[in-house]
């Protein structure tokens, strides 16, 4: 569409004001998520509907707090999303360059375990995963919801893409000022993969924020160790017919991962559309 | 494939051409070899020890009576034969993550591919795609425990039928006609804006001389679309098909929150049904081999769907 100007006929015009409309209705869910958060107690289905009650209560969100320490969950979903990403980008980043970039013998075979174990679905791991954190000791610890995920094949695979199009004669410059291998892929080429970096880690970071599943197998104290999903679920088990204070959970959970999309809003979307399948 | 390249290009200037080739191949190579052994060492440890070895575990796990504590013997293969012959349980939950993909996958798909191309035409298609990106980036758990309050019998969606249509809404989670197509709903609102960033720019690609053509050419509307504009996205349409067949076969945690599988087990998936038989019911043998079950479906749709994408998909552009 770029610069020059559309020219707004009444077709446009209906097509936007329709458009407008589909994307309110599309977004109501968060709005009134949003509005219920803010309703005093016992307003959420109160008839006649009205998305404001009959004052905004702002408490609701300091009181949560009373129920569950939400701020332990919060704080623990940053913890594990964060070290995550860091072992995911250095376990990558470090294994793509070695895919992409060095000789070495048995590199095609090698790549092909690599490629073939994407297609496991976590569900056939996550059964035996739950007897190695037993022999580990890690049932109910930090490390159990951090290192399982962390080695996936899907960040080396899309670093080697980024990688492999980068042009040799960058390397070959820094091999004949004598850069070690080493050396070469920490000033030359991760500054370059900066990109592809950003969007691994955004995706990563989301990955853990939002993953259910194994947290649920292998977090037996929620109050010690849950991450946001897990709080969540918890709280809504025990005072689910409290909406107000339920929707103001909701919303502390998910500011973060909004902050993230406004923020990255144009690297997500090109991320999404480089690489496909990232953030599933 | 990249490996002739970077011999010409690494060939050095033609005065040390002159000099014996094996000699500074070894020196180099080897070393280059070690560094790659050690760049590599995290991410194959990782694997071996976190995926490699999980699945030779669970290949194992799924012959053996494995209860999370006591006495484990082998079985053979009657973990298998207990889900496909005598589990209640289990079948009902491959009938309902079939249902559920059946009606999840085209109403994704379609809407996702419409709306895509209805913000082409706007020069705000950027915002759109963030806007409508939203519930794909947020928590699951928190998108449904939403939708569960919307889903209410007292909630909106019950209000506005009844004040809008006249029309009584049943109790959608708690009524077996309407639990699934509840979630289905829930999880199209969640997962549309992913597919929608995908074909939006699959249609920010399409090539503008074959489409100016196919205009001068009088094709207009949706003979443009479905004979022109379709076949040339149909490389983004045959991603997002598979990609979202695959998730869909795995959906979990919204019918989790939702309906934890009720009422009664219209609405138990094959991941829950992995799940409680694991970890509520503490019988990891037989959970192991309904996940392979579960694979060997992924499996075997996608591999249709590769093969099938012969006479549909066209790689040309």
């Amino acid at each position: 569409m770029s610069t020059d100007k559309v020219r707004w006929t009444p077709r446009r015009l209906v097509s936007h004001v329709l458009l407008i409309a589909v994307t309110l209705l599309f977004l109501a869910p968060v709005v009134y998520a949003v509005a219920t958060a803010l309703k005093p107690p016992g307003e959420t289905f109160a008839d006649p509907a009205s998305l404001i009650g009959s004052h905004l209560r702002w408490r609701n969100f300091a009181d949560i707090f009373d129920y569950l320490p939400f701020q332990r969950f919060i704080l623990n979903g940053l913890l594990v999303a964060a070290i995550g990403t860091l072992v995911v980008l250095t376990a990558s980043s470090l294994g793509a360059y070695a895919f992409a970039r060095l000789r070495w013998r048995g590199r095609d075979g090698l790549f092909l375990v690599f490629l073939a174990t994407l297609m496991v679905p976590q569900e056939v791991l996550v059964v035996p995963m739950f007897i190695l954190m037993q022999e580990f000791g890690w049932v109910n610890s930090y490390q159990a919801l951090i290192f399982p995920w962390a080695f996936t094949a899907f960040g080396t695979f899309l670093l080697r893409q980024f990688f492999r199009g980068i042009p040799y004669e960058l390397q070959e410059a820094a091999t004949l000022d004598g850069c070690s291998p080493l050396r070469t892929f920490l000033s030359v080429m991760l500054p370059i993969a900066r990109p592809a970096l950003g969007v691994l880690a955004v995706f990563t970071f989301i990955g853990y924020w939002n993953s259910f599943l194994w947290p649920l197998i292998v977090v037996n104290d929620v109050s010690a160790l849950g991450t946001v999903p897990l709080g969540l679920e918890l709280f809504f088990g025990q005072n689910g017919s409290q909406w107000h204070l339920v929707m103001a959970a909701s919303v502390i959970s998910l500011v973060p991962t909004l902050l993230l999309l406004i923020a990255l809003q144009k690297h997500l979307v090109k991320g999404i559309a480089a690489t496909g399948l990232a953030g599933r | 494939m990249a490996t002739r390249p970077i011999e010409q290009r690494t060939r050095p200037a033609p005065g040390f051409a002159a000099r014996p080739r094996p000699r500074r191949r070894g020196g180099p190579g080897r070393r280059e070899r070690w560094y790659a052994y050690g760049f590599l060492s995290p991410g194959v440890l990782g694997l071996t020890v976190f995926t490699l070895f999980p699945v030779a575990m669970a290949v194992v796990m799924s012959l053996y009576d494995w209860p999370i504590f006591g006495q484990r013997s082998f079985l053979g293969l009657d973990n298998f034969r207990y889900l496909l012959l005598e589990d209640p349980g289990f079948l009902v939950s491959v009938r309902n993550t079939f249902l559920f993909t059946a009606l999840f996958l085209p109403l994704n798909v379609v809407l996702s591919l419409g709306l895509a191309f209805w913000i082409s035409g706007s020069r705000w298609q950027q915002v759109f795609r963030v806007l409508f990106f939203i519930p794909a980036i947020t928590p699951m758990v928190v998108n449904a425990v939403i939708w569960k309050m919307l889903y209410q019998p007292q909630g909106v969606i019950a209000h506005y039928l009844d004040s809008w249509f006249g029309i009584a809404a049943p109790n959608f989670l708690a009524d077996s006609g309407t639990a699934m197509i509840s979630v289905v709903v829930m999880s199209v609102w969640q997962g549309i804006g992913y597919n929608l960033i995908v074909f939006s720019a699959a249609i920010d690609e399409l090539p503008r001389s074959v489409l100016e053509a196919a205009e001068i050419d009088g094709a207009r509307g949706l003979r443009k679309f479905l004979r022109v504009q379709l076949p040339l996205m149909s490389p983004a349409v045959f991603f997002v098909t598979t990609m979202t067949m695959i998730t869909s076969l795995q959906v979990f945690t919204q019918t989790y929150i939702l309906t934890k599988g009720g009422p009664g087990d219209s609405t138990v998936t094959m991941v829950q049904n992995v799940y409680e038989n694991g970890f509520v019911s503490r019988d990891l043998g037989v959970a192991a081999a309904g996940a392979w079950l579960l694979f060997a479906v992924i499996l075997l749709i996608t591999a249709v769907q590769f093969l099938g994408q012969k006479r549909w998909v066209h790689y040309e552009h």
